[in-house]
């Protein structure tokens, strides 16, 4: 069995196709920071009219790149949600008409729940399992029960954990993305020389909140008169552990409400692009050795945005039969979970 | 001041988070289809915990309202119409702003932009402009200026003398 995945949901034009047996027969991914990028031109810094550009040879060099004729597929996922509205349009509509053309079914993935199944992909994982997803856009933990059935057990009630770091980093004046920099800075910092809040430390859930500890970077930064490089490192160290300490101690109180209802092996999964930052690894592989739990991080490429996990979700949920019609209307919002409680007090995310 | 801009301006001062809930419950109201709030001020200053309260205000309190420095744009149904949260913070060139809809926020939905100063030449002339910016006390000042006609007598109504 093949799929072909298109994923357009935020920055990525993405075309990917994989097999069932977890081969993947070509991964495309036309990212704005790829400095190697094979086609130059406008990159798709706003959606729409910039994956329109791209997704069309992105597919079909997808198909060179697996020796596949379009008739080669056995059914076609695109993301339909969650995500800016007019690049999701872009995608869906591509693959509906791929599909009205060869005649094969169309599967309307949910961004996150490619997110959610790339451990599936990359390692074979069995259900259940806990995952937390840490990047630009979003910031969860999310119990995996199985195709389609997910528990969220907490999310962010401001901002992403992925955009903390870039804001942190623009206030440092330390570039773009703000991940890879501030960790750099933070290499040459000393973390315990400041001290920063740790966002709902002691409190009950499994949420997370940065937009406080953003704002506490701010007013120390404040303080200093004439920020040396010294110390732009030591804010840079000493943020970067208030973020790793933060999502370690929400994880934990979550790996403990997971392990309570679910026995035998164990795992918890990470994926985004905040999954990257070594100090966050550390951290959670303590963690989840303390806890009982195997640590499983799938390669960055298929962590962060990209149509293999699509075209994987959509495959999953292919073998159980199901796919959508042609009608199917993209959903700017679509929570994996339905019924996750509204927190007041809080802005949770997707 | 530009000499065709007309602006009136007053000030408040918010001793915390909540306060500047407070103030966004009080101009959410006074919201019409059309209208333009542009939330000017640094990074950490409250612009989307004010925008957060003044969706809440028009929808329901548990409303999710995510920051939308990510997706840019997050829309919400209310009465008065569709709420437009734009956070354009990654917006590289005022041109692609055009690809978020905003001629169709600013025909007859009520537009909160945070970071309107990356629109350029595509911010509207008409507008509220509310800039929020830290105190030593650590509280915030929030100065809402009418730009153009159509905030100045409701403003004038809220809060003049």
């Amino acid at each position: 069995m093949i799929i072909l995945g298109i994923e357009t949901s935020c920055d990525e034009t993405a075309a990917a196709l994989v097999r069932d047996d977890r081969v993947i027969l070509a991964d495309v991914v036309l990212s704005q920071l790829d400095e190697h990028r094979p086609y130059g031109g406008v990159v798709p810094e706003i959606a729409a009219r910039a994956h329109l550009d791209h997704i069309d040879r992105l597919v079909a060099e997808a198909f060179r790149r697996a020796g596949l004729e379009l008739q080669a597929v056995d059914a076609v996922a695109a993301t339909c949600g969650p995500g800016l509205i007019g690049g999701v349009i872009v995608g869906a509509m591509t693959g509906k008409a791929i599909a009205a053309v060869t005649g094969k079914p169309f599967i309307a993935v949910n961004h996150l729940e490619g997110h959610a199944l790339t451990a599936r992909l990359t390692h074979g994982l069995e259900f259940p399992y806990l995952l937390l997803l840490v990047s630009g856009g979003h910031c969860q933990l999310l119990e995996v029960r199985g195709v389609g059935d997910y528990a969220r057990l907490g999310s962010t009630i401001d901002d992403a954990a992925g955009e903390a770091f870039d804001k942190v980093a623009k206030m440092l004046g330390l570039g773009y993305p703000g991940g890879p920099a501030v960790q750099k800075a933070a290499e040459r910092g000393d973390a315990a020389r400041f001290s920063l809040p740790r966002p709902l430390k002691g409190k009950p859930g499994c949420d997370f909140s940065f937009s406080g500890l953003k704002n506490a970077v701010r007013l120390l930064i404040q303080e200093q008169e004439n920020l040396s490089a010294q110390d732009r490192c030591d804010v840079a160290a000493a943020f970067q552990l208030a973020v790793a300490d933060s999502i370690a101690g929400r994880s934990a109180k979550a790996l403990r409400a997971f392990a309570a209802r679910h026995g035998g092996a164990r795992s918890l999964v990470v994926a985004g692009g905040v999954a990257a930052n070594s100090l966050l690894r550390q951290r959670l592989g303590r963690l989840a050795a303390e806890e009982g739990f195997t640590l499983v991080a799938p390669p960055l490429a298929l962590c962060t945005d990209n149509a293999a996990m699509i075209a994987w979700a959509g495959l999953e949920r292919f073998r159980l039969g199901q796919s959508d019609g042609l009608d199917f209307a993209p959903r700017p919002r679509w929570p994996l979970d339905p019924a996750a409680p509204r927190l007041p007090g809080a802005g949770v995310k997707a | 001041m530009g000499m065709a801009e007309s602006k009136t301006t007053y000030c408040v001062a918010l001793a915390d988070e909540a306060a500047t809930a407070r103030l966004a419950a009080r101009l959410a109201p006074l919201a019409r289809p059309g209208d333009v709030i542009a939330l000017e001020g640094d990074l950490g200053t409250g612009k989307t915990s004010f925008a957060r309260a003044f969706v809440r205000a028009l929808t329901h309190a548990a409303e999710e309202v995510p920051s939308p420095t990510f997706t840019l744009a997050q829309l919400y149904e209310c009465d008065t119409g569709t709420i437009w949260h734009f956070d354009l913070y990654r917006l590289e060139k005022p041109d692609d702003a055009l690809e978020l809809g905003i001629e169709e926020a600013f025909a007859d939905g009520i537009s909160l932009i945070e970071w309107p100063e990356r629109l350029g030449p595509w911010l509207p002339r008409q507008r509220l402009a509310l800039r929020l910016s830290a105190t030593a006390d650590g509280g915030r000042r929030a100065e809402l200026a009418a730009v153009g006609q159509q905030w100045r007598q409701r403003l004038k109504e809220s809060f003049g003398e």
